[in-house]
């Protein structure tokens, strides 16, 4: 009973590890600390995509509406409220989760290709408002006029602003507290009527579960994580603009899941971590970086329908 | 008082009449079937009780409750489980998995983001029960979707067992299967009825199902109700040989 268990907790190990210690292997493979938590970022966001998306069973395509409002959420919060990094992020999570909650229940009770569609159509209004909101969201050229602010406790002061370092390691331990929320909840009953619903709706509904509810729940879990992820990308560049809204970014962020594998709790951030370094990588390469990403997706979803994590672990077990 | 009344119930599809004046009443502790030739409206008339579907006109009487337009999920809470002619399981999942779901669902943890050592002991406790009473603990970690039709089956009835049910609907329980696993869908059902005293209707083909479980039985065909009874009676009545009996001997 103890050693399969003890397996089990070989992946996690591993994965920590080699983010805890991440800003002293990448420079040795070529990397810089803003990639590494570029990776971890857009990470925690495929993998709250993957929440809804790998263990309920829902496709949505407009999750950059609610990373996006959590980038500008926190970034106008910085520029014309307050300068603290941590209210920005707190900001950012509200508006992006609340947006989502109030959303939901126009959206939940579709399935399939109508529920993407729908999702992609509410991502594009946050867009345009971004948009054609000039003097607010800086419009087309983005937010700029400030930068995330050191933190200030009464006893100390970390230093996130010029500390790329620090930087990384804020955004580790709130990646920590969102994968710790986000895996307890998979392994608690809750958890497990989501993953009723992605196995048959038609049973999960009469075992007695109120599956469009569930799925409100699922998406609202979700989106906040996502917009917790936007706050902390525009933190990242000192900057966000319309594009963090986009349906491509929605695309993305689909993308990440499949190519790391959306049956398992980490391929998405595998996913994550094998396209931002294909993007810093190619894109200095070529411009045409987005057709090589593409034939390497492709090609994965052909030949490994599980991802790049759900290949690995066939091998493991055979 | 009866567990469950039907009364006039009517259910269109367009211009087709799928269930036309159809009641039926079911007293606490029987064992209904439900027969009749291929299209006659059984599962639609199953659909309009289980939930899944909404009559077009007509009533439901659940345990003196109107229960005509209640969502499924909440007919589940009220007591009423069922099944499925296709079978509806959790393929992916073990057969611990699946029962587990069933088992925290039907004890209201459904909500719960954690449960207590007592609690996760007491789940533990039910799925080995229901597990034990249908011959499936030898395949308690396999994957549903991996096993025989008569074990998914059995998975599928014993999921809608978990639910504690006072009115367990099952739709076609031995479609599909050879003689060795009708008779032990048969043999599970049976025990159901007569150890916990559950008040079941099923709707079958397998006439030699019908007539070793049934209590009573009703006949549909076209839509309407052609007779009603138990099993003598329905045996003896010519109207039905003529619809229905008479064409499987023939």
């Amino acid at each position: 009973m103890n050693s399969p268990d003890l397996n089990k907790q070989i992946p996690n190990v591993v994965v920590w590890l080699l983010l805890l210690a991440m800003p002293y292997w990448l420079p040795a493979v070529g990397g810089y600390p803003e990639l590494g938590t570029r990776v971890v970022i857009l990470g925690l966001a495929a993998m709250s995509l993957n929440f809804l998306l790998g263990y309920t069973g829902v496709l949505s395509f407009g999750h950059a509406a609610y990373f996006g409002l959590g980038a500008y959420g926190a970034a106008m919060t910085i520029r014309y409220l307050v300068p603290s990094t941590g209210i920005g992020i707190l900001v950012g999570i509200l508006i992006g989760t609340i947006a989502a909650a109030i959303i939901g229940p126009l959206i939940i009770r579709l399935r399939g290709v109508y529920f993407a569609m729908v999702t992609i159509a509410f991502g594009q209004v946050f867009f345009f408002i971004a948009i054609r909101w000039n003097s607010v969201t800086g419009g087309d050229d983005g937010l700029t006029g400030w930068t995330r602010v050191p933190l200030h406790f009464g006893f100390t002061t970390i230093d996130i602003q010029n500390n790329p370092l620090a930087f990384y390691y804020l955004v580790l331990v709130l990646f920590a507290v969102a994968a710790g929320i986000m895996a307890w909840m998979l392994r608690s009953p809750f958890g497990r009527t989501l993953i009723a619903i992605r196995e048959n709706e038609r049973r999960a509904r009469f075992l007695g579960i109120p599956v469009d509810q569930h799925i409100w729940m699922s998406w609202v879990i979700s989106c906040c994580f996502v917009s917790l992820a936007g706050a902390l990308y525009a933190l990242l560049n000192n900057f966000v603009d319309p594009r963090a809204l986009y349906w491509t970014q929605s695309g993305d962020f689909v993308i990440m899941a499949v190519l790391g594998g959306m049956r398992s709790f980490w391929g998405p951030l595998i996913g994550a971590a094998i396209y931002v370094v294909l993007q810093d990588y190619l894109s200095s390469q070529t411009e045409n970086w987005q057709s090589f990403i593409g034939l390497f997706f492709v090609l994965v979803v052909l030949f490994f329908p599980r991802g790049v994590l759900g290949m690995i672990r066939r091998k493991v077990m055979s | 008082m009866s567990l469950l009344r039907v009364d006039n119930v009517f259910k269109h599809f367009g211009s087709l009449i799928a269930v036309s004046d159809v009641s039926m009443t079911v007293e606490p502790g029987e064992l209904r079937a439900v027969i009749g030739p291929n299209g006659a409206g059984k599962t639609t008339f199953f659909n309009t009780i289980s939930g899944f579907m909404v009559p077009t006109s007509g009533r439901i009487i659940f345990d003196g409750e109107d229960i005509t337009t209640v969502l499924p999920a909440r007919r589940v809470w009220r007591g009423i489980a069922r099944t499925f002619q296709i079978t509806e399981v959790f393929p992916e999942l073990s057969v611990r998995e699946n029962l587990r779901i069933a088992v925290e669902v039907a004890a209201g943890y459904r909500m719960s983001p954690w449960l207590s050592q007592e609690a996760d002991g007491e789940i533990r406790a039910r799925v080995t029960e229901l597990m034990d009473t249908s011959g499936l603990a030898d395949k308690a970690d396999r994957l549903v979707g991996e096993l025989a039709h008569g074990d998914q089956r059995a998975t599928e009835i014993m999921m809608a067992l978990a639910l504690k049910p006072r009115l367990l609907l099952l739709d076609e329980p031995t479609a599909g299967m050879g003689d060795q696993e009708t008779y032990d869908i048969t043999q599970l059902i049976r025990k159901l009825h007569r150890e916990q005293k559950l008040t079941i209707v099923l709707i079958e083909h397998d006439m030699r199902v019908v007539f070793h479980l049934a209590d009573r039985i009703m006949v549909l065909a076209e839509g309407k109700m052609l007779a009603e009874g138990t099993p003598k009676d329905i045996a003896a009545n010519e109207a039905v040989q003529a619809a229905y009996l008479g064409k499987t001997a023939a």
